[in-house]
């Protein structure tokens, strides 16, 4: 049985919103599919959690326009109240109210005859079936996290909204909970939208990944697309390390010191070649165009082990290998490219610098 | 994250700006007066005789403030910090004398030491040394406003981080260094806080000051007052000692700013290791149990004597004492009704709808503290005597009273508990799909009941020992348990004045007790 009714797609239209001086929205578009989980990724400050407030109707946008399907929620002329919108949200400290058990809470949107069945339903929905009676304050986090998803399932919401859902988790069960929710969202069918700084929560449960920057989006895309072919060096950096070579395009295909890779983006003339430290691969022998290099150090991670090589040119670049074999400094090698990396028309010094990672 | 300013509600908004205006009626009239006389409001203002009452007053202050804090810092630390056996009792035992009302505090001691007074009937001697004046006032106000420090400094002593202290004896500070350089500095705004707040007890404190004799400011606003009806004497005298109170409480507000101690990180749960007294553990427990014994088992133990007394001599009426009690429960409860409800809105406007009209109407909703009672009541009987005549020896003008004097307790308890509740619960409930005033209904409203409660209570516990405002404006015949006590208490009839102060007692314990437990005693 599915929770949700969700059958047209959440659209955001030029959305801005200023706090002050602070444009904290500067022009959002975005269209997240129904049934689908979309993630909006950025670092702390980017506007990300305005976004949220600003669809659930906590905020009133300055301009542009929220909607689900044909239904205007917020516009030039419309500003629907919170409490018409039909949208649940998940916030990052829970805010489960205190007076209220956990069937209390989560029958809060059922209006005043709350239906017991449905509470039941949407408890065993979440894993927490027999626990109506108990006090939010008995409740682990986790626990608690999973009667604020419950609670935002319950009233049948278009969209759900998690606004940085696992930030308040400790590690281990932060893991544990992404997949579950994950599941648990995918078996109601919902569409839902939440805000992470996270790349690794992003990644890996969401469909569609909106990384965000400064108030805008900055791309969008599956995850796959965001880290092997991120649109620019910004989005590469913030998604995880990424190594930068010089090479030259024509017909196709790149050249660089770490061999020649195809290409289809088009570009041609003086590149930079966009490679993640775990497509670096290297050996004794290798491929006839890898280049030599020299392992210069070594930081050894247990399931992986992150080499630091310099290679013929004297440029210093990163690989990532597994544990084992070891390699070890003064080692010397053949390095070449195995795995996806991307083409970005090279660009003036003074511009490469991206975030941390980016070097 | 900033939220953007909301408009409140129309009748929200009307009802505080009229709340606003009412608290804001007494220092406005007050200020009309003394304008509409200027010179010789001015003249009594700057009259040496004048000037001499603002050094009586002040040195009382200071003398009553370091007192309080000389007795509440020593039993702070102890029942927080030492093994002091019981220290949970002790503490519990020294906030009770703020159960005792200070006029009754000081009928009680001249009840004990003064003339034809308990010690002299035990010695059996013609003539003791007086306990009137400056050392009666100062003995008695200390030993019933020490309280008012001792629950802040607990308070904060509890909260400060101990690893502090840990990491200062690492460094090589030996204990008393590390007290002085490290837990001083941060009980600081602590001690300052409820060190005005005595100041204040006493600037403002009428019933104590007249029955020990001591010729403060609002003893001289009472006689100008009584003896010639001088509308400008008073007024003038009372509009200086506004003025006092005002900067006391000025040097309050840039206390606080510039001490706030913010703790960083949460810093582990860990309970701090009590402090072994050793050797100073008899020493220790001999002075809490001084203290206890002065501030609380004598007073008590003096009241139950009288009362005995009283009682089989046949001279109490208990017809009297039980019309008293209704009169203090009506007044109180009519002002704590009126008060809890206005103090709701103020409360809810300046939460939840911030911006400068909310901000204009709490602050002049806490006018009427700023006041003494006495001057509270003074401008108020002005008022309805010159401008509106027919509340005039009413209870309402009484209750009115009550209530704007009193009103920023309310608001202080009921803001901290509306402060408690995240504006993101009140949020989750909206997209829930319930409306703003369902929201309050269902969400607000009962997570916020006990500060609600809380402020109800402290407005009714002040109200019911109300003395100068009650002595002044209660309608002729309207006689409650505290003008009862002072009415005899300045004809020495001791006997007459027990009972009635053991029942104002027994009606202000079950709040003092709620509050207690709630830790909002003091605002």
């Amino acid at each position: 049985m599915s929770v949700a009714a969700t059958t047209a797609p959440l659209e955001l239209r030029g959305l801005c919103k200023s706090y002050g001086a602070v444009r904290a929205v500067n022009g959002v578009d975005l269209e997240v599919e129904p049934g689908s989980i979309c993630a909006l990724l950025g670092p702390s400050g980017c506007g990300k959690t305005t976004t949220l407030r600003l669809i659930a109707g906590l905020e009133r946008p300055d301009s542009g326009e929220i909607a689900i399907g044909e239904r205007t929620l917020a516009g030039p002329s419309v500003m629907v109240a919170p409490e018409k919108r039909r949208i649940g949200m998940v916030f990052q400290d829970y805010a489960l109210f205190p007076h209220l058990d956990v069937a209390g809470n989560v029958g809060y949107g059922l209006g005043r005859r709350p239906d017991a069945k449905r509470i039941a339903h949407v408890l065993d929905l979440v894993g927490l079936g027999g626990e109506g009676g108990r006090s939010v304050h008995e409740l682990s986090g986790g626990q608690q996290q999973r009667v604020a998803l419950a609670r935002a399932l319950a009233p049948t919401p278009e969209l759900v909204l998690l606004d940085e859902p696992f930030s308040n988790l400790d590690a281990g069960l932060r893991e544990r909970l992404r997949d579950e929710v994950a599941a648990i969202l995918h078996e109601a069918g919902v569409t839902a939208l939440f805000v992470t700084h996270d790349q690794a929560e992003a990644l890996s449960i969401a469909g569609t990944v909106a990384v965000m920057r400064e108030g805008r989006i900055e791309q969008v895309g599956t995850p796959e697309e965001i880290y092997s072919r991120p649109g620019s060096r910004w989005v590469a950096g913030f998604l995880g390390e990424i190594e930068v070579v010089p090479g030259e395009a024509r017909d196709g295909r790149v050249s660089c010191e770490l061999g020649t890779v195809a290409t289809d983006s088009g570009v041609s003339g003086e590149v930079d070649v966009l490679v993640r430290p775990e497509s670096v691969a290297i050996g004794v022998s290798g491929p006839q165009d890898a280049t030599e290099a020299e392992v210069i150090a070594r930081r050894f991670y247990g399931h992986d082990q992150l080499l630091e090589l310099r290679l013929a040119s004297g440029l210093t670049i990163h690989s990532r290998r597994f544990g084992f074999p070891s390699w070890h400094a003064g080692d010397k090698v053949r390095a070449w490219i195995d795995g996806p990396s991307d083409v970005l028309p090279r660009e003036p010094v003074s511009l490469r610098s991206g975030p941390a990672g980016a070097a | 994250m900033a939220t953007a300013a909301r408009r409140p509600p129309t009748p929200l908004l009307i009802a505080g700006i009229v709340i606003g205006a009412a608290a804001m009626l007494p220092a406005g009239y007050l200020l009309l007066i003394v304008a509409g006389e200027l010179g010789p409001a001015l003249e009594v203002a700057v009259d040496p005789d004048t000037l001499l009452v603002v050094a009586r007053t002040l040195a009382l202050a200071a003398a009553v403030t370091a007192t309080a804090i000389a007795i509440a810092l020593p039993i702070a630390w102890l029942t927080v910090r030492t093994d002091l056996p019981a220290r949970r009792l002790w503490a519990a035992l020294c906030t009770l004398p703020l159960v005792i009302p200070s006029y009754v505090g000081a009928y009680l001691f001249v009840a004990a030491l003064g003339p034809n007074g308990l010690l002299q009937d035990a010695l059996g001697v013609e003539r003791l040394p007086s306990i009137y004046g400056f050392t009666g006032a100062w003995l008695v106000l200390s030993l019933f406003t020490f309280p008012l420090v001792l629950l802040p400094v607990r308070a904060t002593l509890r909260r400060i981080d101990p690893q502090l202290e840990d990491a200062a004896r690492a460094m090589g500070r030996a204990p008393l260094e590390v007290f002085r350089t490290v837990v001083i500095p941060q009980l600081w705004p602590a001690l300052a806080a409820g060190g005005l707040l005595v100041a204040l007890y006493v600037m403002s404190d009428f019933g104590a000051v007249s029955i020990m004799r001591f010729d403060s400011f609002t003893s001289e606003i009472y006689i100008a007052y009584k003896s010639a009806f001088d509308r400008t004497a008073a007024a003038g005298l009372g509009a200086v000692l506004v003025v006092l109170m005002l900067v006391l409480l000025w040097i309050n507000s840039r206390v606080r700013n510039a001490n706030a101690v913010h703790r960083l990180g949460p810093g582990p749960a860990r309970p701090p290791k009590p402090y072994a007294l050793g050797r100073w553990r008899a020493p220790a427990l001999a002075f809490c149990a001084a203290v206890v014994l002065i501030a609380l088992v004598l007073p008590v133990g003096v009241l139950v004597y009288w009362s005995t007394k009283g009682i089989s001599s046949g001279s109490t009426s208990f017809e009297l004492v039980g019309a008293l009690a209704t009169n203090t429960l009506l007044a109180a409860s009519f002002a704590a009704l009126v008060g809890g409800a206005c103090a709701v809105a103020v409360a809810l406007l300046a939460s939840r709808f911030p911006g400068s009209a909310s901000r204009a109407i709490e602050r002049s909703s806490h006018a009427g503290y700023a006041l003494p009672g006495i001057v509270v009541a003074l401008a108020l009987v002005y008022f309805a005597t010159r401008a509106f005549e027919p509340i005039y020896q009413t209870l309402t003008l009484l209750v009115f009273a009550l209530v704007v004097h009193y009103l920023p307790l309310g608001i202080g308890a009921i803001g901290s508990s509306l402060a408690q509740v995240p504006p993101r619960v009140e949020e989750a409930a909206r997209g829930l799909g319930r409306g703003p005033s369902q929201v309050f209904a269902t969400i607000t409203m009962p997570l916020v009941r006990g500060g609600i409660l809380a402020g109800t209570a402290l407005v009714f516990l002040h109200a019911a020992k109300e003395l100068p405002a009650t002595l002044i404006l209660a309608p002729i015949g309207f006689e409650t348990l505290a003008t009862e006590i002072w009415n005899q208490t300045s004809f020495g009839f001791y006997e007459a004045s027990a009972i009635p102060s053991l029942v104002l007692l027994a009606i202000a314990a079950p709040p003092i007790f709620f509050l207690s437990e709630r830790g909002t005693v003091t605002s």
